[in-house]
């Protein structure tokens, strides 16, 4: 879970006054896989490309659009929510190759290039992914809207983790918070889905 | 039919359909991603607002100057609502919004927005009551018998200083709504805990006929009280949609305004003596509490809570008015509190006396209403046996020398939830196809998934053959979803219309089966002669006999009395909190956490315990992390975010164990709402638990580092 870290990347890149400029650390990093060219774009929206859910999708967005409002806002891809937008709730977690990412903290214009999975890309009402299954035998949703963040969460954590402890699942999903309690139902839907997961290698 | 069906309840052991661990049929949406709320509705030509808010806690506004903001790229509409002369009482007050194209370009644009204030005086704390000043407004002495007798000749007496900060709801989904308002009509798709009363509310507001405003919710995500009215939000946006030529508008608070503004649940501090015997049986009371709702001061707690027959009592309650975000209705208004200042007083009462609080509140429980006594001396046993309590109590302090010291603490709780008014229509068609429609909300708490059982139960149908609709202005009237009346009001208005319902379609079959409609009855998908299950038609069969017209019954209740015991009031709860507390580093964890309790007749257990889960979870976070907090100098709250403000993660609540208590004797009760009774006993079980660990009281909530080291060494916490 160690790519999930609190930026408060939109606030640094203002108050710096410089724009879509790649300046903190994690962007720098970021910045090294990018294509030549890429380090400086903006102020004004520039064309895109996200891999979303296996698809290339185009875009035209300024740079300091997060991939969360990216997702919601350009994509109409509403499963994962913006919340606190300070990368603390989980509830934005997407899959970027392969890893959770609280994607209110990850620029859309350092998505492109990576492989983007939602909610909406791995599970469906008609063929639910295991995780979504235990979470709906297990009751691990009130109102829900936590709830893509943490199945998410749960799918990243159990493909790194296939045989985890409750207190491994404590641990990994942590950086979720739902406001409805729902957490016994989360710690048993994540110990069913591993087991599901490992019969009928889904995932 | 001139008599009146018998709605009644199927007897407990008969239930098909009631009772059984349905699994929630929002579910499957919730867990894809794919259930659209409020804040994921995106109308055509939608437009994205931003506000501009208030950066005092008090002052007048002398000027607002929007020409710069208006004309910024994207940007449709400019509302102001505070203009000059506006004179303002909290931090994050509206005062401007704008629409744009994007959420950005409505943001860049709000900033351009020129505020100019007249800073005033504020008061944003009140622990301190002597710094309050002429916001402190006391209210009359409450008196009853004497107390200054029984005072004098008590055997004992103990005393002590109890605090109970203000929190945030903090819902998930922020406040805010899609508005779109053309001319004479209005659409709205709010996130609201009222579906029903929205238009009224709304219209109210815009100054046009109810009946032309849409409303349209399909989930919310969270209101715990805080979502009962439009508020000014709702009226924002549609004028900003007004003036942007009827283009629909997203206006929702962000995290910041919604932590500042959107509601929270007042505070609540006392002084509180008990007189008593060395037996245990408690004599008098003497309360001085005070609190702050915000600006509005709001009332007092009731105290003494539950023992409310204490014969000997002062009680007298100050308000105190302070330029902070206004409270809302929280999760049992005014019972948390009063739950936590009354079992914290009488946990040190019996420390006082060195008996055990489990004895101490059986002693005193002739003091509770009688429906209630044998209740919870029952339910005190449970919880008792439940958490190991023989084994693992000790009197108060006396847990060994190590650092980490363990404690249990015991609190109770009681709630009305009488169901509200709520209206229902059951629709048959003849294909044997099931519509049931309300205009209830579903927060979460599984009111979808119970009205479907009820009204497959009483169809003698399968929960997968109806078809179930909620959640719009134009179906038949519910109300509010707060202070537990939903499952009450909408279990029994489904009740009556399916029974209606299926009686006309007893005559419509009648005829085919030989029989008179009375000697009918709907089983396992058919209807059937009663004791004579040969002659029957399957549903579909019987439903033909409709021929070409559809059986459309409405069922409603009144909100008081049904008639049919399907739902009543009156909840009661025991709480066990067994905590650890690290003496060293101040930090308190739960290791378990046990909760017994009744709601009458249960439709659904499974999501009955997700509820009481939910509740308890969400309490443990208030009682050992959650506390607004106000910066004196500028009246800002300072922890308005989700970092600074910690909600309890999947790691910080323990083990949690429910006991849904459905004895016979409960469940004749009929149907009593249950999100508000759990929710009321943790932050007194979980103070109760730690004082009993390291035992000292910690006199103020939560139970931090901070405050649990202050008071270990003595420092005035
Ligand atoms: S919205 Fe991204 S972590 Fe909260
Ligand atoms: S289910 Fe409501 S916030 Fe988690």
């Amino acid at each position: 879970m160690s790519s999930k870290k609190g930026f408060s990347r939109r606030g640094f890149l203002q108050g710096a006054g410089v724009g879509g400029v790649l300046g903190t650390g994690l962007l720098e990093r970021e910045a090294e896989a990018a294509p030549a060219g890429a380090a400086i774009a903006g102020p004004g929206a520039v064309p895109i490309t996200l891999t979303i859910n296996g698809k290339p999708v185009n875009l035209t967005v300024e740079p300091r659009v997060t991939l969360i409002d990216a997702l919601r806002d350009y994509v109409d891809l509403t499963g994962a929510k913006r919340v606190c937008d300070r990368g603390t709730c989980g509830a934005c977690t997407v899959l970027m190759n392969g890893k959770s990412v609280y994607s209110c903290s990850v620029l859309a214009i350092d998505a492109q290039g990576k492989s983007i999975e939602t909610i909406e890309g791995m599970t469906s009402p008609e063929k639910m992914h295991p995780v979504s299954q235990a979470f709906w035998e297990n009751d691990a949703q009130q109102c829900g809207y936590c709830t893509s963040g943490f199945v998410v969460a749960c799918k990243g954590f159990l493909d790194e983790h296939p045989n985890p402890t409750e207190e491994d699942v404590k641990h990994g999903l942590g950086g979720n918070l739902c406001r409805c309690g729902t957490y016994m139902g989360v710690r048993a839907a994540a110990l069913q889905a591993a087991k599901q997961m490992k019969g009928g290698k889904n995932g | 039919m001139a008599n009146t069906p018998d709605y009644s309840w199927p007897p407990m052991g008969q239930r098909k359909v009631i009772g059984q661990r349905v699994k929630r049929l929002d579910g499957p949406v919730k867990a894809t991603g794919r259930a659209k709320y409020a804040s994921d509705t995106k109308p055509s030509g939608m437009l994205y607002g931003a506000y501009v808010a208030c950066p005092h806690a008090h002052a007048k506004v002398t000027s607002v100057d929007t020409s710069e903001a208006e004309k910024m790229p994207g940007v449709k509409a400019v509302h102001v609502m505070a203009p000059a002369g506006t004179e303002i009482q909290w931090q994050g007050w509206e005062v401007a919004a704008v629409a744009a194209l994007t959420e950005m370009q409505a943001r860049d644009a709000a900033r351009r927005i020129k505020v100019a204030y007249e800073a005033m005086p504020h008061l944003v704390h009140e622990e301190d009551l002597s710094k309050a000043g002429a916001n402190a407004r006391k209210g009359s002495e409450q008196k009853g018998g004497d107390a200054d007798q029984a005072f004098q000749q008590a055997e004992a007496v103990s005393d002590g200083q109890y605090g109970f900060p203000v929190i945030t709801h903090c819902c998930l989904e922020s406040h805010g709504s899609v508005v779109q308002w053309q001319g004479e009509t209005a659409s709205a798709w709010p996130s609201t805990q009222d579906v029903t009363g929205y238009a009224g509310q709304l219209a109210a507001s815009l100054k046009i006929p109810a009946t032309n405003i849409k409303v349209q919710m399909d989930y919310v995500g969270g209101g715990f009280g805080s979502k009962f009215s439009p508020g000014a939000w709702a009226t924002v946006a549609a004028n900003l949609s007004q003036k942007a030529g009827g283009r629909p508008v997203r206006l929702f608070l962000d995290r910041q305004m919604e932590q500042t503004i959107a509601g929270n649940r007042p505070s609540a501090f006392a002084k509180i003596k008990i007189a008593g015997k060395k037996d245990g049986t408690i004599t008098a009371w003497d309360s001085a509490s005070w609190g702050s709702g915000g600006f509005q001061p709001g009332g007092p707690p009731p105290q003494p809570y539950v023992f409310v027959n204490i014969p000997n009592y002062r009680r007298v309650h100050t308000g105190v008015s302070l330029n902070v975000g206004p409270s809302q209705a929280w999760r049992a208004p005014g019972n948390q509190a009063a739950s936590y200042l009354t079992c914290c007083a009488m946990e040190d009462f019996a420390a006082k006396i060195g008996m055990d609080p489990i004895e101490v509140f059986r002693k005193n429980v002739n003091y509770a209403q009688p429906a209630f006594q044998e209740r919870y001396q029952f339910q005190l046993s449970k919880a008792a046996e439940l958490a190991e309590w023989k084994k693992l109590w000790h009197p108060r302090g006396q847990s060994g020398a190590a650092p980490v010291k363990r404690g249990l603490g015991v609190a109770v709780g009681t709630w009305g939830g009488r169901g509200h008014a709520s209206n229902c229509r059951t629709t048959i068609h003849p294909d044997g196809s099931v519509l049931v429609e309300i205009g209830t909300q579903d927060l979460g708490t599984g009111t979808r998934t119970i009205i479907t059982q009820v009204a497959a139960e009483s169809l003698g149908l399968p929960v997968g053959a109806v078809k179930l609709e909620i959640g719009r202005s134009d179906q038949p009237r519910d109300g509010a979803s707060g202070g537990s009346s939903t499952v009450g009001g909408v279990s029994t208005s489904t009740r009556k219309s399916a029974v209606n319902a299926l009686e006309k379609l007893f005559e419509a079959a009648a005829p085919a089966l030989s029989a008179l409609p009375e000697q009918l009855e709907a089983v396992d998908g058919k209807i059937q002669v009663k004791g004579s299950p040969a002659k029957s038609l399957t549903w579909k069969e019987a439903c033909r006999k409709l021929g070409t017209a559809s059986i459309a019954e409405m069922g409603s209740f009144n909100g008081r009395n049904d008639g049919a015991g399907l739902s009543s009031e009156g909840a009661a709860g025991v709480q066990i909190a067994d905590v650890s507390v690290d003496t060293e580093t101040g930090l308190v964890s739960i290791n378990r956490y046990v909760a017994v309790q009744d709601c009458g007749t249960v439709i659904n257990p499974k999501l009955a315990e997700s509820q009481v889960y939910g509740a308890i979870i969400m309490g443990i976070s208030t009682a050992l992390f959650e506390e607004r907090i106000m910066d004196r100098q500028t009246g800002h709250m300072l922890n308005a975010d989700m970092e600074f403000y910690k909600l309890a993660g999947i790691g910080d609540v323990g083990d949690i164990v429910v006991h849904m208590d459905i004895r016979p004797e409960n469940d004749s009760k009929g149907v009593i709402g249950l999100g508000e009774p759990p929710a009321i006993p943790i932050c007194a079980a979980v103070g109760n638990a730690v004082a009993n660990a390291i035992g000292v009281r910690v006199a103020h909530l939560p139970m931090t580092p901070e405050h649990v080291l202050n008071t270990l060494e003595g420092r005035n916490a």
